[in-house]
């Protein structure tokens, strides 16, 4: 057979080389305000009441019988059966269902590695610099993705953070999206969200540029040049910034505070190095990605506040990789720490809420048992915390975005699936109506154009 | 007909598992793996190394060894089909991994067997949940030929081969026409050379001379023998639509290949001619996006709509991090489907034979793998709940009818981090 392996998590690295790019161009141009500033808008809603079904808001709170009120775009109310509804609110019966907020994902590379996945639209690996701080993935997206309809009618994504790819110590920075289609990426942007800095550890930096003969090329050679790229933007930011530098713009942003830091890392003697690194810099990593050692440094990740987004159980693909666990989430949260499960694929995106079921069940038998309304958390309102876009998205909790999936049942099961999913209030798609989803440009008039995916 | 004597004589030579005990599981939920609805309060028995039992009403012989089944589900052990277990400790360290071979002179006889190693972590942690057969396919190197896979048991023991050379892989499609040259033209065309060549050297004289323009290696040749005399099944890796009408007008040329297709992401729009040419079809049903050119049509129906259409399919393909124990979820999805408006999906009892007996079948054990009824081998799972349901995982497995151990690296380290205490000493005195 041929080998389906997604490149993806093998840090993409093996995707062909030779984009060549000068990685550093250098801007003396005015700063823009916001430059590619969001045009997102949501689109029209009515004003709905999700009534009868079990409610799960997203912070571990469960609401037998529950009501769910939002109008405007925005929750109003979120209760029980005793909530009043407003006139002119439409009634969703939710008996029989439950009810979560929109599934986000923390790391995605949809539109960067998008579907068909030919070279011609391989745009998620920067490997031309160990370090390329200055890249930003929005410039990637192709908001033509078909992953992206994907997502949201199997997944019930309504948020979903794209990040360059883990070939580069630095691969530059992160867009977070609101999965809502859009002829532009502006379009898509999450009004408000931050920024954060990608960044890798461990093989896959070292192999891409030790193969090229040139640092690093192993794991010492790793932190060297990190440290040298944070020592080299401290001074940037003490500087006049007369001559701009675009990679030192955005580590100029972390070392303030405004840009998270978004880290691949598997292996937790490795992760424990780069939170010393963080503390000698002085930044803070936001949460450790893939991380299938987190189990064995829970402690230390809760002491430093760092989340680890992870997958429920891939192992054993690349040697980082080998002590993976399927208890790696139920001990992290015993542990006390932030869990977040992710997908890192363009097909385990449509199924975070089966992975966190597995990751829970794991823990379930070896007697850590995490109730179903935290673990809902692990793939809505801590990933939205660790984008840093927890305070508008994430839960169900009133003024907040009406971000909201309707399930056919307990969103833990795999017989599953989202019924309806609302972005911002308005109904992006509808189960029992085969126009209220979406389609991408890429498929009209292809095979299978609209088909049930 | 010369490898089916053989195979036989091997089987035959098999010697019997020593610590197979007899013993019956009962009261539990029966799901014996045929596609029908699973049976309350059912019961297992297993005599020396076989299911003599199973169903409802089913007595259990005084002296048998019974486990209380109470609450859990009873089933007979996964078969994951077209898979890389055994092939590799750590899927990118090279040096581990013998999935396939870029720079070997030699194609088509290339043989899965000789480096299948039973006491791999994948293989322990598969077992664990609840894989206890499988056939190993070789992945493409240099050539549209693979090599032969075998068909293995994931006991815990030396014997893992249950059947060498049970199939041969060609991969035709975008990979296929890249690996021949650079198109679908190509491929076809080594695919023919390919068979002409086999032809002839089964056909030579003992010490008599090839032919000068020849392309493969006599090993190669005669490996390809067996395709074409329809002794070995021919695996064929395909997606598009267009493609698989391709291979299965091969069938008008040489008219005895046993053709098996794996992939057929597109399989649901050419479902009728696939089921004519009784053709089945192997696999990974989740798989519904454009992720090239030849899976345009992909859509998580396409199971459903080829299982109506009276094609034979099994869920398999599972490699890399696309993991044998996950069947089971990609089998409880396609159950999930039934409930989603313009869907096609399968009944429980489908979904789960998709899994078990169907890839059993298509790997030529009907009715000996992949089944709980009288005179299947003795591979049994005992699962805490719903196998297909996410929260669901064996609390036992027999294969052969010998118990097994779940331990492996996995396990090891989650007793080690249950907690993260090193007052005393440091964790890895902590075994």
């Amino acid at each position: 057979m041929r080998r389906w392996t997604s490149l993806l998590a093998l840090g993409a690295a093996l995707t062909l080389a030779g984009q060549a790019a000068d990685a550093k161009k250098k801007d003396k141009g005015a700063k823009a305000e916001t430059p590619y500033a969001s045009t997102y808008k949501a689109y029209p809603g009515r004003p709905t009441a999700l009534v009868g079904a079990i409610v799960y808001d997203g912070r571990g709170g469960r609401i037998e019988n529950g009501t769910v009120l939002f109008e405007n775009g925005k929750v109003v109310a979120v209760g029980g059966p005793e909530l009043a509804i407003p006139a002119g609110y439409d009634r969703v019966d939710g008996a029989g269902k439950f009810v979560t907020p929109g599934v986000i994902d923390i790391h995605s590379h949809l539109g960067v590695y998008p579907s068909p996945g030919v070279d011609a639209n391989s745009d998620g690996n920067e490997m031309s610099s160990p370090t390329t701080p200055d890249v930003w993935a929005e410039h990637s997206v192709w908001p033509q993705d078909p992953g992206f309809s994907r997502a949201l009618v199997n997944g019930g994504v309504t948020s979903l953070q794209i990040l360059p790819g883990s070939a580069n110590l630095m691969g530059g920075r992160a867009v977070t999206l609101k999965n809502v289609p859009s002829r532009t990426v502006q379009g898509m942007k999450f009004p408000g969200a931050p920024y954060s800095l990608k960044m890798a550890c461990g093989e896959n930096p070292k192999r891409v540029y030790g193969a090229k003969g040139q640092k690093p090329s192993t794991r010492m050679g790793n932190f060297s040049v990190n440290r040298q790229a944070w020592i080299d933007a401290k001074q940037y930011m003490d500087g006049d910034h007369a001559e701009r530098d675009l990679g030192k713009d955005t580590l100029e942003g972390v070392l303030k505070g405004e840009i998270l830091v978004q880290n691949h890392c598997y292996r937790a003697d490795e992760m424990a190095q780069v939170l010393d690194m963080a503390k000698e810099m002085g930044y803070k990593v936001t949460a450790f990605h893939h991380a299938v050692e987190a189990y064995k440094i829970g402690d230390l990740l809760k002491a430093n506040d760092v989340c680890a987004a992870i997958w429920a159980d891939w192992y054993g693909f690349k040697m980082e990789a080998y002590d993976g666990i399927p208890e790696n989430a139920a001990l992290l949260a015993k542990q006390g720490a932030c869990v977040v499960i992710h997908s890192d694929d363009e097909n385990g995106i449509q199924r975070l809420n089966q992975a966190a079921a597995r990751a829970q069940a794991s823990g379930r038998r070896i007697g850590v048992d995490i109730p179903d309304a935290q673990v809902v958390g692990w793939f809505t309102y801590n990933a939205a915390k660790a984008m840093g876009i927890g305070a508008k998205t994430g839960s169900l909790e009133a003024g907040k975005m009406a971000d909201v999936v309707l399930w056919n049942g307990n969103p833990l099961s795999v017989y599953s699936r989202p019924e309806k999913v609302w972005v911002d209030g308005a109904m992006m798609y509808d189960a029992g109506d085969p126009k209220r989803k979406p389609v991408s440009d890429f498929e009209l008039g292809q095979p299978g154009e609209g088909d049930v995916k | 007909m010369k490898s089916r004597l053989f195979i036989a004589a091997l089987l035959a030579a098999a010697p019997l598992p020593v610590f197979a005990q007899d013993f019956a599981v009962t009261n539990a939920t029966l799901a014996t793996g045929d596609g029908g609805a699973p049976i309350e309060h059912g019961s297992v028995i297993v005599r020396a190394g076989k299911v003599v039992a199973a169903g409802a009403g089913v007595a259990v012989p005084a002296g048998v060894q019974t486990v209380d089944g109470t609450g859990k589900w009873v089933t007979p052990g996964l078969f994951s089909a077209v898979t890389d277990l055994g092939l590799w400790d750590v899927e990118a360290v090279t040096d581990s991994n013998d999935m396939s071979a870029e720079k070997s002179p030699f194609n088509a006889a290339l043989d899965v067997a000789v480096a299948l190693n039973p006491s791999s972590q994948h293989i322990a942690v598969s077992r664990e949940g609840g894989v206890t057969r499988a056939s190993v396919a070789a992945f493409n190197g240099g050539s549209i030929f693979a090599g032969q896979g075998a068909v293995i048991d994931l006991g815990a023991d030396a014997a893992i081969v249950m059947r060498p050379r049970a199939f041969q892989y060609v991969e035709l499609g975008e990979a296929g026409a890249r690996l021949a040259g650079g198109s679908r033209v190509a491929a076809h065309t080594a695919l023919r050379n390919a068979l002409r060549e086999a032809r002839e050297a089964a056909a030579l004289t003992p010490g008599a001379q090839r032919q000068g323009d020849v392309l493969l290696t006599r090993a190669d040749a005669l490996a390809l023998a067996k395709v074409i005399d329809g002794s070995q099944p021919l695996y064929v890796g395909v997606e598009r639509a267009a493609d698989i009408r391709s291979v299965l007008a091969l069938r008008a040329e040489f008219p005895k290949l046993d053709l098996v297709l794996v992939g057929a992401t597109e399989g649901w729009l050419v479902a009728a001619d696939i089921a004519a040419a009784r053709v089945p079809v192997i696999t990974m049903p989740m798989r519904d996006l454009p992720a090239t050119f030849e899976t345009l049509a992909a859509t998580m129906s396409n199971v459903g709509r080829m299982k109506k259409a009276g094609v034979k399919v099994a869920i398999g393909m599972f490699a890399g991090m696309d993991q044998p124990r996950y069947a089971p979820q990609q089998a409880g999805n396609l159950v999930a489907l039934t409930k989603m408006p313009g869907a096609t999906g399968l009944s429980w009892g489908e979904a789960f034979a998709a899994i078990t007996s169907v890839p059993a079948e298509i790997s030529g054990f009907g009715g000996k793998l992949g089944v709980l009824a009288p005179g299947a081998v003795g591979d049994v799972v005992l699962w805490d709940g719903d196998p297909l349901e996410l929260s669901s995982a064996p609390v036992e497995v027999w294969i052969d009818g010998v118990k097994q151990p779940l331990d492996n690296h996995q396990s090891r380290l989650r007793a080690r981090y249950k907690d993260l205490d090193e007052t005393y000493l440091p964790k890895a005195y902590d075994w």
